[in-house]
Parts: structure tokens; C-alpha cells; sequence
């Protein structure tokens, strides 16, 4: 066999193994029924889950609760199927969070209450959408 | 000019087809006719240039003159932004950013026709073909549903369904929504044009590499192409440090590099560009790799397309932290891609038989082994970043046939690219090392021995002293350590050599390499060993059990309380402001906010370091109102080290908007960063409280002794005298916080029949306080209290060692370009003099 085959097939041989871990390594989108079905048979790796705050009846945010020193909280998240979860961030709330219109976490269940999540990813109303022109006073 | 501008951009459009079909005929014509052609061709593509700029200048226009009625000077400027900062809006939105990469084509156009003689015909048709589906992009034409490109010249009104163009259609609103505050930083100024230059520039190999194709000179390409490339690589490779340190100054990304799918969207053309160049040398050199060479400048050039389709066609949409939203031109986009993708594979495949290979096998001990597996490599790590960043296509493409895909990026994405790209730079680092001494010495198994040993062992000692000085005792960063170094020191002793025989522009490929150790090492070092100080030691015992394995990232600093962060204590002493000609940070209670667009009133005379640059009721300029410096003194053993002002401005459109601010070593940057802030612009303050107090006795106001030192009769108030027959007391209060001491100072006045109570609030400490009544036969004081919390802030921060050597290996890496550019161009315009091209 030539060398320039021995390359070739390594070449290969290493991409083949980079398309398969990066699917062995690819998270996937779940909803909250799933992810804990995942976490209680064992699965601890991190998930991504879609979905939106919980909002009351005029439209605010309900359910952030502030960590004792501020420096995490935990919110109510409604996925896509309607699920209600509290869900848990070690982190302050982050710039726009309130105002987000979808909210993706990358996270697992760590009780049976709660999902912890490690990352959050938000989509916010963007400017382009910004429909809504606000008449100056003056 | 909205008009003007639009027909500017119709007139670009029909102007690029219009030469695209004349360079096309004269690529055919004979060499009788040819001349006419190309002076046609040149004329419409000056038309075409002219037009392009006079778009440019149109939305700069408007832009610059606060023309609000236009949507895109709405939605991505406003009144109170500098000029620089209005640069940036103009490519904050996506036309915008079409605008440039236009611009740059036309630029690059440009000089091709001035430094090209035999190449100008085919190489300016694709020129020109890809300036018509550029400039398509913000045709903004509607045919029925069938929408071409989106108009940066759209008014307002007409995009708008905000119920006020109902009643007023000639509504122009005051101000616009402003610029990301994000933008608003130097970098952000810069950034967008270098990429963008980075962007168009890797259009003029592939340009070169399709005439070549047609015009059967398969390998003649190369040189006019080569310095281009390099050019192509450098800009590109400038882009992205640029952006990484806009992320690393200005992002709460924590970092400099997040392997975030936009900025893996660049990464890749880059590596691919790099090893394009790479193999287009060796086929210099020794005529080999000319089909990969080709593979890979092809390559390069689409990946750019498919980068612009993933971050612009919203197909991400979730898994970005960079939101750009679909303007509906995802067709477009793809429609551009596949077409020179198309082209691009029906010539190469045409012609494949043509395309002249060397049958020789090559020797493990040529320098065309080493530099073909450097450039796989490459290949190799582009693969690796492109196939999952591309996850959220594959959904796509699932879903258009019906299926459903639920895979996801990773999780952890820096985690899952750093374990693979880690690796292959090792390789290419031992790679590079190795490869050079091929290169300029034809070597056999013995020399080659003899030629590493020294840089072996220079480097071995090198490497040594690192680790121990650096306390490296992680196996995998030991070795990145070794090949760091052994990059160094065997690219060093050859550019010693090379200085010798004083052929300083051979030099290039030395000062790349050495800036690849260098980065490899400092990436190592700020990454690998960036230390969060700011662990939370508060002590607190959490409820939940599992919180405990969390690392809480932040702390909770109160206004003047100290705290421990390792080995520093910080104390956080409020917030600041930036004020024109005032050359320190101002606090932001001696200042009352104005109506005017950053513009507010000094309450105290703003004096630094005894030099009063302001009176007390001047009106003072701010530089950007909404930023907050937030004022955190660094101690060390007691004794004061220096003082961060990070940044932070609660925006109203993107809640809170957090910048760094770093302490520079020449070792190690200090990185703070404000997570959260006390709102205290509207505080809810609590239920009123009433305090009898006599002046002398101490009291409790939020949990703070307050000793009520005197109540003075006054004559004036604010500077302002009195009106004859009032009577006014002012209580001074004092409050010790730590070691601030605070001065409150209350006044109630009678003013004939009437009283009037002038409360005295302070920020810092949350308590709002007035004398409700004065019980003379008591000789007591009835204090009304309101309490708020605090203030605080919620802050991160890190230790990042060694980052200088990062930037200075980059800076190394663009120097080695520039040196290779100047050389490959030189050689090219030798050969052009000559009349051979």
C-alpha cells in the first residue's frame, strides 16, 4: 500500500471518529416529562429544554425567587407542552431575562422538583420587531 | 435620500449584471474586439463602485442627521450617541453589513483591475456576479409574495404598525432606540470592517482559481492568487482577535472565546484559508497538492457564504447566543451559495482530468510530507468545529422532509471543542517546528537528527522552566507547554539564521509559527488556569442539599463592607459617571440628572485631587448617562492596591448591560464584572417611620447607628438666601458605614403660616429621612423614616494569567503575515513586469 493510501484512510479514519463523537456528544431538546423520565432512569447529562415563563394574567413574570445573597434564583418555566417546572440557575438573573419571549435551558434534574440548569439561552423580542413606536411627549 | 439611496442601490444592481455580461463577452471576444469590451466592462464597473458608495453615503446620511422617519436610523442610532458610535450602527443591522462586504468587493475590484493585466476579464466577471447577489440582498423589491432582499431605506411608517401612523402618517418620532449598548466600544467600531474585508477578500483566490479554470492555466493562478490569500488569512485572522478581544473587554462572555456557533463561523474559513495557503506554497515549490490547493481556496470561499447563511438566516435560531433575526433572505442566501457552489464544482470536475498532478510519492523526509499533513490537519480541525456548529442545519433539513430531529449542540460547548481542537494544535505546533527545517534545508534522516537536537533540547529547558515557574502540573497542559515551546525555539533559530543571511522577508513563515507557540501557550495559561476569585465564601449554608456542589461564581458586595476574595479584600464604594473634562469618575450623587441628552447639574463642587473642574449648578456634559462605573477598591494585607471601575447600564430594552474592567499586569490581567445592581433609580421605599430623638442621643435607621449631632438654624438653603421671617432648622445627622462616614441633613422650615419639609436622601444607604416636627417643650425632634435597601452590587471576578502572551502572539502571527504578503506580491508584480501575466 502507497503512503499516500495510509493517509488517506487515517484522514478518514479520524473524521469518521469526530462525526461520531460529536453526535455521541450532541445534547438534544426535550420537554420537562422527558427530561425527568431521563434523569430518574440514571441519565444525568445535560439536556436542552424550550419553553417560556411563567406570566400572569397582565402579563408580568410570576414565580423569580432571589437567592438569599442575590447571587442565584430560581423562576417557573412552562415548556412547550405547557409543563410548569421550577428551575434553578446558579447565576444572578441574567440582562433581559424578564423580557425574554422564549427561554432555552441546558441543564438536568437534579430532585424531583427541581432542574438545575447550568446555562440559560434566551430569545428576545428583536428590534427588527419592534413595532410598537412610542408617541414623544413633547 | 431614502430615493436617492434606493435608486443607488437599483442602479448597483443592474450596473454589476450589466458588467458581469460585458466581462463575460469579453473574456469570448477576439483580440480584436477586446479592447472596446474591456473599456465598456471597466466603465460599468465604475458605475457600479460609484453607486455602491453613494449607497453607503445615503444611510450614513441619514443616519448622521438623525432622519428617524427611516426605519434603520430608528431602530439603530439615537440623538445621543457620538459619531464614532454612529459608525457602528451603520453595520449594526444586517443591510448594513451588506453595505460593507459591497463596499470592500468593490474596493478589492478595484485594485484587481489596476494590478491586473492578463487575469482582469474572468476574474472581474465573478467579481461581478457575486456584487449582484450581494447588492440583491438589500434590493428590497417586492414581486407579489416573493420578496428580494430587505431595503436599509424603508421608512419608518411603512414598517411600522404602530397605531400612531394611523393618526398622524407624518409621525417622526424624537429619538431612536439607540445602538446595543454592547457596540458601544472602540472595537466594535473596527471589528465589523476588518471581518468584513476578511469576508470579501477570500472572493479573489477562489476568483483567480475560476479563471484559471477556464481559462486553462491550471496552475498559473497561484501567484497573482497567492498573496491574496495570505492578505485574506491575515484580515480574516485579524477579525477574529479583534472580536475575541471585544468579547474579552466588553462581554460578560467571560472570556475571549466561547466556541459560540458565530464565531465557529468565521474559525473555519480561517483554518481553511490557512491550509489553502499552505498547500499553494508547497505547489510553488515542488508542484504538488495543486488539486488540493484548489479543493481548499474553493472551500474557504463558500465556507464564508455558509458562515453568512448560519449566522444570518436565523436558522440557529436557539442555540446562538448571538441573535440575528431572519429578514426573510434565508432563500437568498442559500441560492448564493449553491450557485457558486455549482459553478465551482462543474469547472473543477470539467476540468479534473487536466489539472496537472506529480505521480511521485512523496518522502517522509521532504518537506512536502510535512506540510501536506500541517495543512490535513487544518482541514482536519475546520471538520471538527463545522460538523456539529452545523447540528441545527440538519434539524432544519429533517423538518423540511417531514421528520423530527430533537438533536442539540452540545451542552458544553467549551468543553466538547476544546478536547479535540486542543490536540490537533499540539500537532500542528510539533508540525510547524518540524516543517520549517524541512523547508529550508533538503534533508536526510541524519541531518534532521542533527539539526532538532539543539531546538530539542533549548526548547526541553525552556518548556521546564515554564512549568515550574507556571506550576503546570496538568499532564495535558505539560504538553501543550512542550510544543508551545519547541514551536519557538525551532522557528526562532531558523529566523536567526534567516536574519544571518539578511533575507528578512523570507521571514514570514518564522514569525507565524513562533506567534502559534505563543498563542498555544497563553490560551493554556488565561484559560486553563483562569482562577475565579470571587468564589463566594460567605459561609452561608444553603437549603438544597445538592447546591452545595455548586460553585456560586459571584458575590454580594455592600456599599463600604469589605469582603474577602482570596488573596484580596474588595470594598465596593458606589457608583460613578463619566464626565466630560473631569479626568477621574464622578460620583453620581453629586449630580442631578438634566432633561437634555446627557447633560446633568453639578450638586457639589467636582473637584479631583483638589482641582475644582466644575462648580456646584454648572451643567455638566456626560459621556453616555446610562453608564454606571461602579467603584470596587482592591486591598492586599490591609494595604490599598488599586481600584476597578466595571461597568454596568441598566438598559430599558435589554435589562442590565454589564462591562469589565480589568487590572492589567504584565503576568496576568484582574478581569471584575458586575452581574446585578441595586435599582435604585425607583426604589420601593418601605412604610414610614417616626423617631423622637433629642440633638446628642443616637438612634438606629436601617440597622445603622445614627447620632443626632445638632439642629442648627440656617440662613440659606442651597446657596440660596432665605426670605425674610423664615425660620429654618437643619438637623445634622451622622451615620458611621465601616469607614464612611455620612453627614444627613434634614432641614424643616416655617415659612409664615407653612411648613415646608426638605427631605435629605442618600443612595447609598438606602434611607430617605425628614423632620416630620420639632416639639420645642420637649426639645425634641420627630424624625419621619423611610427605609431601601442598601446599595449593592453582585460582582464576578477572575484572574487570568498570562493573556499578554496570547495578544502578543497574535500580533507576532500578523507581523509573520504581513512579511509573507509583501513577498509573494513582490514576486507577483516581478513576474507581471516581465509580461509573462
Amino acid at each position: 500500500m502507497k503512503r499516500g493510501h495510509i493517509l488517506g484512510l487515517s484522514f478518514i479514519a479520524v473524521a469518521i471518529v469526530i462525526i461520531i463523537t460529536s453526535i455521541g456528544d450532541a445534547s438534544t431538546y426535550e420537554n420537562f416529562s422527558t427530561a425527568k423520565s431521563m434523569a430518574l432512569n440514571g441519565k444525568t447529562e445535560a439536556i436542552h429544554v424550550v419553553g417560556q415563563l411563567k406570566k400572569g394574567q397582565n402579563g408580568e413574570v410570576e414565580g423569580i425567587e432571589l437567592g438569599e445573597d442575590k447571587t442565584s434564583f430560581i423562576f417557573i418555566m412552562v415548556d412547550n407542552d405547557g409543563k410548569e417546572q421550577q428551575v434553578y440557575y446558579n447565576e444572578p438573573v441574567p440582562a433581559d431575562f424578564i423580557r425574554s419571549e422564549q427561554v432555552v435551558v441546558i441543564g438536568t434534574y437534579k430532585t424531583e422538583e427541581m432542574f438545575v440548569a447550568e446555562k440559560i439561552l434566551m430569545k428576545c423580542p428583536s428590534k427588527y420587531q419592534e413595532t410598537d413606536v412610542k408617541p414623544s411627549t413633547s | 435620500m431614502g430615493n436617492l439611496g434606493h435608486f443607488m442601490v437599483i442602479l448597483a444592481f443592474v450596473s454589476a449584471l450589466v458588467s458581469a455580461v460585458s466581462y463575460f463577452y469579453y473574456t469570448r471576444a477576439s483580440e480584436l474586439e477586446k479592447p472596446s469590451w474591456k473599456n465598456f466592462s471597466r466603465i460599468t464597473f465604475y458605475i457600479h463602485g460609484f453607486a455602491a458608495i453613494s449607497i453607503a453615503v445615503c444611510l450614513f446620511e441619514i443616519i448622521y442627521n438623525h432622519r428617524f422617519e427611516y426605519f434603520y436610523a430608528y431602530s439603530h442610532s439615537s440623538k445621543g450617541l457620538p459619531v464614532h458610535y454612529m459608525i457602528s450602527s451603520f453595520w449594526e443591522g444586517q443591510e448594513g453589513a451588506f453595505i460593507l462586504w459591497i463596499f470592500w468587493d468593490v474596493v478589492l475590484g478595484l485594485i484587481i483591475i489596476r494590478t491586473n493585466k492578463f487575469w482582469e476579464g474572468p476574474v472581474m466577471l465573478v467579481f461581478t456576479l457575486v456584487q449582484a447577489f450581494l447588492v440583491s440582498m438589500i434590493l428590497g423589491v417586492v414581486i407579489g409574495d416573493l420578496k428580494i432582499g430587505s431595503s436599509p431605506f424603508m421608512l419608518l411608517r411603512d414598517v411600522s404598525e404602530a397605531p400612531i401612523f394611523q393618526i398622524n402618517p407624518d409621525f417622526v418620532p424624537e429619538d431612536g432606540t439607540g445602538l446595543n449598548p454592547l457596540l458601544q466600544n472602540i472595537w466594535m467600531v473596527i471589528h465589523p470592517p476588518t471581518l468584513f474585508l476578511g469576508y470579501a477578500s477570500t472572493l479573489v483566490p477562489f476568483a483567480f482559481l475560476m479563471a484559471g479554470l477556464t481559462l486553462k492555466r491550471y496552475s498559473e493562478w497561484i501567484r497573482p492568487a497567492l498573496p491574496w490569500a495570505i492578505f485574506s488569512a491575515m484580515i480574516l485572522g485579524m477579525g477574529i482577535i479583534m472580536g475575541a478581544y471585544w468579547a474579552y473587554v466588553t462581554l460578560n462572555f467571560g472570556g475571549y472565546w466561547n466556541w459560540d456557533p458565530v464565531e465557529n463561523a468565521v474559525y473555519v474559513p480561517w483554518l481553511i484559508m490557512v491550509a489553502a495557503i499552505h498547500t499553494m506554497i508547497t505547489f510553488k515549490k515542488s508542484s504538488t497538492a495543486l488539486k488540493t490547493a484548489m479543493i481548499l481556496v474553493i472551500s474557504s470561499f463558500i465556507l464564508v457564504l455558509y458562515a453568512t447563511f448560519l449566522v444570518r438566516s436565523g436558522v440557529l435560531g436557539d442555540s446562538s447566543v448571538h441573535s440575528f433575526t431572519d429578514l426573510g433572505l434565508s432563500g437568498q442566501l442559500l441560492i448564493y451559495m449553491l450557485f457558486f457552489l455549482a459553478i465551482a464544482v462543474f469547472l473543477t470536475v470539467k476540468e479534473w482530468k487536466h489539472i496537472p498532478t506529480s505521480e511521485k510519492e512523496a518522502s517522509v523526509y521532504s518537506r512536502e510530507f510535512w506540510i501536506f499533513i500541517g495543512a490535513t490537519t487544518l482541514a482536519l480541525m475546520a471538520f471538527q468545529v463545522i460538523v456539529p456548529t452545523s447540528i441545527p442545519v440538519y434539524n432544519a433539513i429533517v423538518e423540511m422532509f417531514g421528520g423530527l430531529s430533537n438533536l442539540a449542540p452540545p451542552a458544553d460547548q467549551i468543553g466538547f471543542y476544546t478536547k479535540f481542537q486542543l490536540w490537533f494544535a499540539v500537532a500542528l505546533a510539533l508540525l510547524t517546528g518540524v516543517g520549517q527545517y524541512f523547508w529550508w534545508n533538503k534533508m536526510s534522516k541524519e541531518d534532521l537528527k542533527n539539526a532538532l537536537v539543539t531546538p530539542y533540547i533549548i526548547s526541553m529547558v525552556l518548556a521546564a522552566i515554564i512549568i515550574t515557574v507556571g506550576k503546570v502540573y496538568d499532564i495535558t497542559y505539560i504538553v501543550i507547554v512542550l510544543s508551545g515551546a519547541f514551536t519557538i525555539v525551532a522557528n526562532f533559530t531558523i529566523l536567526v539564521k534567516l536574519l544571518k543571511r539578511k533575507t528578512f522577508k523570507l521571514a514570514g513563515g518564522s514569525f507565524a509559527h513562533i506567534g502559534l507557540g505563543m498563542i498555544l501557550i497563553g490560551i493554556m495559561f488565561s484559560s486553563g488556569y483562569s482562577d475565579t476569585i470571587s468564589i463566594n465564601m460567605s459561609g452561608l449554608t444553603y437549603k438544597k442539599d445538592w447546591e452545595d456542589n455548586l460553585n456560586k461564581e459571584n458575590v454580594l458586595l455592600w456599599i463600604n463592607k469589605p469582603l474577602q476574595m482570596k488573596d484580596y479584600d474588595v470594598v465596593y464604594r458606589g457608583r460613578y459617571k463619566k464626565v466630560v473634562g473631569v479626568p477621574d469618575y464622578v460620583k453620581a450623587d453629586a449630580m442631578e440628572s438634566l432633561d437634555g441628552v446627557n447633560e446633568a447639574l453639578a450638586l457639589e463642587n467636582i473637584k479631583v485631587a483638589d482641582k475644582v473642574y466644575f462648580q456646584k449648578g454648572d451643567t455638566l456634559k456626560l459621556v453616555l448617562e446610562e453608564n454606571s462605573y461602579f467603584k470596587v477598591e482592591y486591598f492586599q494585607e490591609d494595604d490599598y492596591k488599586f481600584t476597578l471601575y466595571p461597568m454596568s447600564q441598566p438598559n430599558p430594552t435589554m435589562g442590565l448591560i454589564s462591562s469589565p474592567d480589568s487590572k492589567r499586569y504584565l503576568t496576568k490581567d484582574l478581569y471584575t464584572h458586575v452581574s446585578a445592581i441595586n435599582d435604585y433609580e425607583e426604589p420601593e421605599w418601605n412604610d414610614d417611620q417616626f423617631i423622637n430623638a433629642a440633638p446628642g442621643e443616637q438612634f438606629f435607621i436601617n440597622d445603622f447607628v445614627t447620632q443626632f449631632e445638632s439642629a442648627d438654624v440656617v440662613k440659606e438653603m442651597d446657596g440660596v438666601p432665605l426670605e425674610e421671617g423664615d425660620i429654618a432648622v437643619q438637623a445634622v445627622l451622622t451615620i458611621m458605614d465601616y469607614d464612611v462616614k455620612k453627614t444627613l441633613t434634614p432641614v424643616f422650615l416655617i415659612r409664615g403660616s407653612q411648613v415646608g419639609k426638605v427631605e435629605y436622601i442618600d443612595q447609598d444607604l438606602g434611607i430617605k429621612v425628614e423632620v416630620d416636627n420639632i416639639v420645642p417643650e420637649e426639645n425634641k425632634f420627630v424624625f419621619k423614616v423611610n427605609t431601601y435597601q442598601k446599595d449593592y452590587v453582585v460582582m464576578k471576578a477572575a484572574v487570568k494569567p498570562m493573556i499578554n502572551v496570547l495578544w502578543l502572539g497574535t500580533i507576532i502571527m500578523l507581523i509573520g503575515f504581513s512579511i509573507a504578503i509583501f513577498r509573494r506580491f513582490d514576486e507577483f508584480k516581478k513576474m507581471k513586469d516581465k509580461g509573462l501575466e
